[in-house]
């Protein structure tokens, strides 16, 4: 059976000590025309991973708004999250053979789905490929329905593209996470950043008290400069550059480095990322390598406020939404320009872009002697994110599109 | 007090940015773009991006300057197409073709810059506006200051830059209404005089309100 879930209640009003009471008077406008009509979010998980985060925060503040928006989880065997976590890696690049069975696990699955779920609101928002056949159920001008595609789609797998292509094509719209990240498509294709609530464990204000008590617990000087980057151990996120970055940057800074993730005990190419991590670290009293829980949100939220600097070098990235959660606390980032981190850092506005280790190097040390700029930095990262990446930001974009979606744009 | 016959409708605005099918990795592809995109998508790169990047006041004027200063390091490109100011338009065909303009004199002075690739591609998007009345008006400048001082960020945007295309006037929403509801012309002057490039727009609205502020006072 699939499953409709009910969402703790989240006040709208909350948000508006941190956004301003305009920002909320804003959001009941554009939602006004849209009070009492149906929207229906499906994807894939109730809980883990980042849509399933999302939404769990989305739909309690659209319902605030008092739209009737329901979220629906499609089921699957076993089988069928195997194909999908095929599918999805393919998507990426991924080598992969495709076989004929695989297709007929996705299409089986999807039409068991098409059976029971309630697929007759006005708008209908189906996320990523897992359900994107549901698109079969639609009866001819009845309702709105659009995809948003959480992964970058910039190089895909042809096969696996082309067979999601046929069902896609035939949406009223798709949402990317990045220009970058889309393909040529017969329909519209808009625009949708990934957000981070400010109200979450992981963004929320916290006691001073409680930051040194971890800093204390991971044995970190708050008195010296810290450089932190907050990743798995993943040769794409690239620990070991950051740690020859900080090398270069050490000559001339008495600094530590932080590099902390989630733990590598049950991911095998992590386990072995994180000894080359080690043996690059090589007993330097001044680097801490941390390996923290699966769940960890406090913990994440107390390194990035104690850092001086945020650091995200990685090679490849999605979005890469710890750069907005570092922006958000006002941290200066140095980071790569790679994935959705150049929407994030503006170039010498709200942060640092870099393109080598030695160019990472260098724009810390810039950084670090340039405290001001640094924290001129910091608030207009705050600033952007404010603008763009919050999730009330998402939830008025959300209107937006059904606003002209409803009027027929 | 004076009172307005007409009274100002406060209003705000939403976009939807959309991904158009053309993209640019050099010099050469931003001028084909900037002359084959859409009025929405040059819309996009001058005028909304001011609003959603309205705490920038340092450099930043638009996309395309931002992209050539980031990505292709020609500060002195970067710097000519931060300067057309879109206060001096009334059209996007005008401002169109002074980016045009400007791109393709670099180009033709420079050939051998024109094809070097940036470090990142330039995507050309667009704008999809929805507006939505805040139910709030104003006949007198106390309603008007009190209806400013309420509005969101992109309210403000929206009767205060991008007004000036909807008007096709040199002006904005607010100033129009304080020189021809209110009758207040000097003051109108004074507001549209407030520069966007070098305030954040919570800094232009705290000079706004400073002006009603003088004018009241002088009542």
């Amino acid at each position: 059976m699939s499953e409709t879930l009910a969402l703790t209640r989240i006040p709208l009003d909350d948000y508006a000590e941190l956004l301003g009471a305009g920002e909320i008077e804003e959001l009941r406008a554009l939602a006004k025309p849209l009070r009492g009509r149906s929207i229906q979010m499906v994807n894939s998980t109730a809980v883990g991973g980042g849509v399933a985060e999302i939404l769990m925060r989305l739909v309690p503040l659209a319902e605030e708004l008092d739209l009737n928006i329901k979220w629906e989880v499609m089921t699957g065997g076993e089988d069928f999250f195997e194909v999908t976590k095929s599918f999805h890696n393919a998507l990426h690049g991924a080598p992969y053979h495709a076989k004929q069975k695989d297709f007929e696990i996705f299409l089986a699955y999807n039409e068991r789905n098409r059976a029971t779920l309630p697929l007759d609101a006005e708008f209908m928002v189906i996320h990523d490929p897992q359900p994107a056949a549901l698109i079969d159920a639609r009866k001819a001008g009845s309702n709105h329905w659009v995809w948003r595609c959480h992964i970058d789609l910039s190089h895909p797998h042809r096969g696996v593209w082309d067979f999601l292509e046929a069902f896609v094509s035939r949406y009223d719209g798709a949402m990317f996470s990045s220009p970058e990240f889309s393909r040529q498509l017969p329909i519209p294709q808009y625009l949708f950043y990934p957000a981070i609530d400010p109200l979450s464990e992981k963004n929320c204000d916290l006691d001073p008290v409680f930051i040194a008590q971890i800093l204390a617990r991971y044995r970190i000087d708050p008195l010296r400069p810290v450089l932190t980057q907050i990743s798995r151990f993943d040769r794409l996120k690239d620990p070991v550059g950051v740690i020859r970055a900080y090398r270069i940057v050490k000559r001339y800074f008495d600094c530590q480095l932080v590099l902390a993730g989630g733990s590598a005990s049950d991911d095998p190419e992590g386990a072995v990322v994180l000894k080359e991590v080690l043996r690059e670290a090589d007993n330097d009293p001044d680097i801490r390598v941390i390996e923290l829980p699966a769940w960890a949100p406090l913990e994440v939220n107390a390194l990035q406020r104690a850092s001086t600097i945020v650091i995200q070098k990685s090679l490849r990235e999605g979005f890469g939404l710890t750069v907005s959660e570092a922006l958000w606390k006002k941290k200066p980032v140095v980071a790569s320009a790679v994935g959705g981190i150049p929407i994030q850092i503006i170039h010498k506005h709200t942060g640092m872009l870099a393109h080598s280790v030695e160019g990472t190097a260098y724009q810390i040390r810039f950084l670090l002697s340039h405290p001001e700029i640094a924290a001129k930095l910091g608030e207009h990262g705050h600033q952007h994110v404010k603008e763009s990446f919050l999730i009330t930001q998402k939830l008025k974009r959300y209107l937006t599109l059904f606003l002209t979606m409803a009027r027929g744009s | 007090m004076k009172t307005a016959e007409t009274p100002f409708e406060f209003v705000t605005v939403s976009y939807l940015t959309r991904i158009g099918n053309q993209s640019a990795g050099t010099l050469a592809d931003l001028l084909k773009g900037l002359e084959d995109c859409s009025d929405a998508s040059i819309f996009h790169h001058t005028f909304q991006t001011l609003g959603s990047h309205h705490f920038l006041t340092e450099g930043f004027s638009n996309d395309f300057a931002q992209w050539v200063l980031a990505d292709t390091n020609r500060n002195d490109l970067a710097e000519q197409l931060a300067a057309l100011d879109i206060r001096d338009y009334v059209s996007i065909a005008a401002l169109r073709s002074d980016l045009c303009r400007v791109v393709r004199d670099f180009c033709e002075a420079f050939s051998h810059f024109s094809s070097q690739s940036a470090l990142e591609r330039f995507y050309f998007c667009e704008s999809v506006e929805v507006t939505a009345p805040l139910g709030r008006s104003a006949r007198t400048l106390d309603e008007f200051r009190d209806g400013i001082a309420h509005l969101s960020h992109a309210g403000f945007y929206f009767h205060f830059i991008s007004s000036r295309l909807r008007l096709q006037l040199r002006t904005n929403d607010f100033s129009h209404w304080l020189s021809d509801g209110l009758g207040l012309q000097t003051l109108g002057e004074s507001v549209n005089h407030i520069d966007i490039y070098t305030n954040t727009l919570d800094g232009s609205r705290a000079k706004l309100l400073r002006l009603i502020d003088r004018e009241r006072r002088k009542a």
